[in-house]
């Protein structure tokens, strides 16, 4: 009983700020104000026509779909080395590869400031996309290491036996029982780029910049709840996604590692 | 043995590491033969399996198939059949697309594709198969499945990496008698890894009994088993006792515990040397029967239905081991006298 009552006020406590926002964004006075004095879309309305906003949702797109798209094979490869050869120093290598997760973002986003101005592409969204690929990689070759982990590497040498050659192997058995790792990957992937926002605010332009970075720009020029409405679509939009893909590829199960007999 | 070599090994080794996996590998596979690998764990006979499919290069000598030096080919382009331990089906295709497999490898055309799966899994009596997963199968279908996919491809060599360990002892004789007899109709020739004495005697033309990555003794079964070249394979063929004893004329040895026996070998001894000597427990009688009358004792008396085993020990502390026939209702402690015929022992060089 005691036990219970510990969890559900966690659990209050944990959603509490997310509740606050939904209910915030629809309070029909331009004060972001808790709690609301009535209800109103209003903001929701402002939200979608900001043109700043739809300038930043297409670069948000642009930005994670060439992160995801870039980190995905990196990453894989990366999984594949780590786990099935005898790289040397494989704890340095596993370091480096999740030393995004420890370093603050801060400074890995002013290390790609610098960068970036050495480099003349300040306004280029090149360094934007090079930013989330380093940060999106640790969750992809973690995603994936545990998939390459559960595959028997004997399924490979049957194949190579029956006449395919390496590429064939890789095409016809290595990625298809990668699936659901590189799911998993992909999934993350996108999260972590479209939520991504400390490195980010270094290294964008008001041209460049992506949705988290224009939320964040909005919110220090106004205090009206359209930022309230855009978080709670925000908020939806990575519900629906993490559900349907925990509905349809078993998510869960990709975190386990299974027997072999 | 008839026929041309198909596989051979010339001076093949490989290490791992400090181990060496294989020491020095010579042997010849001769067409239509099943040639067994026998031996405990860590003998390196999966190792042997390895480098004949291409899975592993050996550090030095020579893999040739047909004559044909294949050391450093890969093994997408050798054509063997190859049925794995864990059968290794691929869990994301039908059953009927994994013995395509190999066919679709080849570029052959669907209908070819089409007749030669049809074909394949009624040679392992599952017709009705192909629209399964491997995971709907038992251990024995899947074993099947494995074999349809390796024999599809009409490869040279049939290479079974343990193929029964995995099924329950029942299946595996079931599946041991069929596998001979798929292996007799498509007449291929087949090299066959095993732990189990049993299977290698039952199964095989022709066994290599391997110990610490070398191949102690290649012969046919019966040689193998009646007359085995050293002590480990006398050892592994069957629990024989080992008599270290020492020449006292042509035909007599005197045993450690100081008794005199009577030995045909087939060659006159020596006066003083050391031989040693091997007697299996069936050779072994309890009570007076001819030459070679000796009294022990029982150590211990294990009843296993249709024989009991009993261990013996001679005045001296020789320890032997004998199976007897029929109730013998023998005890711990029991005084005996036991017969050692004179052609029951077989000389051993290590």
């Amino acid at each position: 009983m005691m036990g219970r009552l510990v969890v559900l006020a966690l659990l209050g406590y944990m959603t509490l700020p997310t509740v606050v926002v939904i209910v915030a964004s629809f309070n029909p006075t331009a004060i972001l104000s808790f709690p609301p004095d009535g209800l109103s879309l209003r903001w929701y309305e402002n939200a979608l026509t900001y043109p700043q906003f739809r300038r930043a949702a297409v670069n948000s797109l642009i930005v994670t779909a060439a992160s995801a798209g870039l980190a995905l094979p990196i990453g894989t490869a990366a999984a594949l080395a780590l786990v099935r050869y005898p790289v040397r120093l494989p704890g340095l290598w596993n370091t480096m590869l999740l030393s995004p997760l420890v370093i603050p973002g801060v400074a890995a986003g002013l290390g790609f400031l610098i960068l970036a101005a050495a480099l003349g592409l300040l306004a280029n969204r090149i360094v934007l996309v090079a930013a989330h690929v380093v940060l999106v990689l640790p969750f992809v070759v973690r995603s994936v290491m545990v998939s390459v982990a559960n595959l028997d590497p004997m399924l490979e040498r049957a194949a190579a036996s029956l006449g395919a050659r390496p590429w064939r192997v890789f095409w016809r058995v290595t990625l298809p029982l990668l699936r659901p790792g590189l799911f998993a990957a992909l999934l993350f992937a996108v999260i972590v780029s479209v939520n991504e926002f400390v490195v980010s605010l270094f290294v964008s332009t008001r041209v460049t910049e992506i949705l988290p970075v224009a939320m964040f720009t909005y919110v220090v020029n106004y205090t009206d709840p359209t930022m309230a409405a855009l978080s709670t679509l925000f908020i939806a939009a990575t519900f629906v996604v993490v559900f349907l893909a925990d509905r349809f590829l078993h998510l869960s199960r990709v975190f386990q590692i299974e027997e072999r007999p | 043995m008839s026929g041309k070599a198909v596989v051979v090994l010339e001076a093949v080794t490989k290490a791992y590491g400090r181990t060496r996996a294989l020491d020095g590998i010579d042997l010849a596979v001769y067409d239509g033969e099943l040639l067994a690998l026998l031996g405990p764990s860590g003998c390196g006979k999966t190792s042997t399996l390895n480098v004949v499919a291409g899975f592993v290069e050996p550090d030095a000598g020579r893999v040739r198939l047909d004559g044909q030096d294949v050391t450093r080919q890969p093994a997408w382009r050798r054509g063997l059949g190859v049925v794995f331990q864990s059968y290794a089906l691929f869990p994301h295709m039908t059953v009927s697309d994994n013995v395509a497999f190999g066919l679709r490898e080849r570029g052959a055309t669907r209908d070819e594709i089409q007749a030669r799966v049809v074909e394949a899994l009624a040679l392992v009596r599952l017709p009705a198969a192909g629209a399964m997963r491997p995971s709907q199968l038992s251990g024995g279908m899947q074993q099947r499945v494995a074999l349809a996919r390796a024999l599809v491809i009409r490869p040279r060599v049939l290479l079974l990496d343990e193929p029964l360990a995995a099924l329950d002892r029942k299946l595996r004789e079931e599946m041991r008698a069929e596998l001979r007899e798929i292996q007799r109709a498509v007449g291929i020739t087949t090299v066959f890894v095993t732990h189990d004495q049993h299977e290698a005697l039952g199964l095989s033309d022709r066994v290599a009994v391997m110990n610490a990555g070398r191949i102690e003794h290649l012969g046919t079964p019966r040689e193998v088993y009646e007359r085995p070249a050293t002590a480990f394979v006398a050892d592994f063929m069957g629990a024989s006792t080992v008599l270290d004893a020492r020449a006292v004329d042509g035909s007599t040895v005197e045993l450690v515990g100081g008794q005199r026996v009577e030995a045909r070998l087939g060659r006159s001894l020596v006066p003083g040397a050391t031989v040693r000597l091997l007697i299996r427990p069936e050779r072994v009688e309890l009570g007076e029967a001819g030459a070679n009358v000796l009294p022990a004792r029982v150590a211990s008396a294990m009843f296993l239905g249709d024989h009991w085993e009993v261990r013996l020990e001679l005045d001296g502390g020789v320890r032997l081991l004998a199976t007897v026939r029929g109730s013998a209702a023998l005890g711990a402690g029991d005084r005996v006298t036991v017969t050692l015929p004179p052609d029951a022992f077989l000389e051993v060089t290590r």
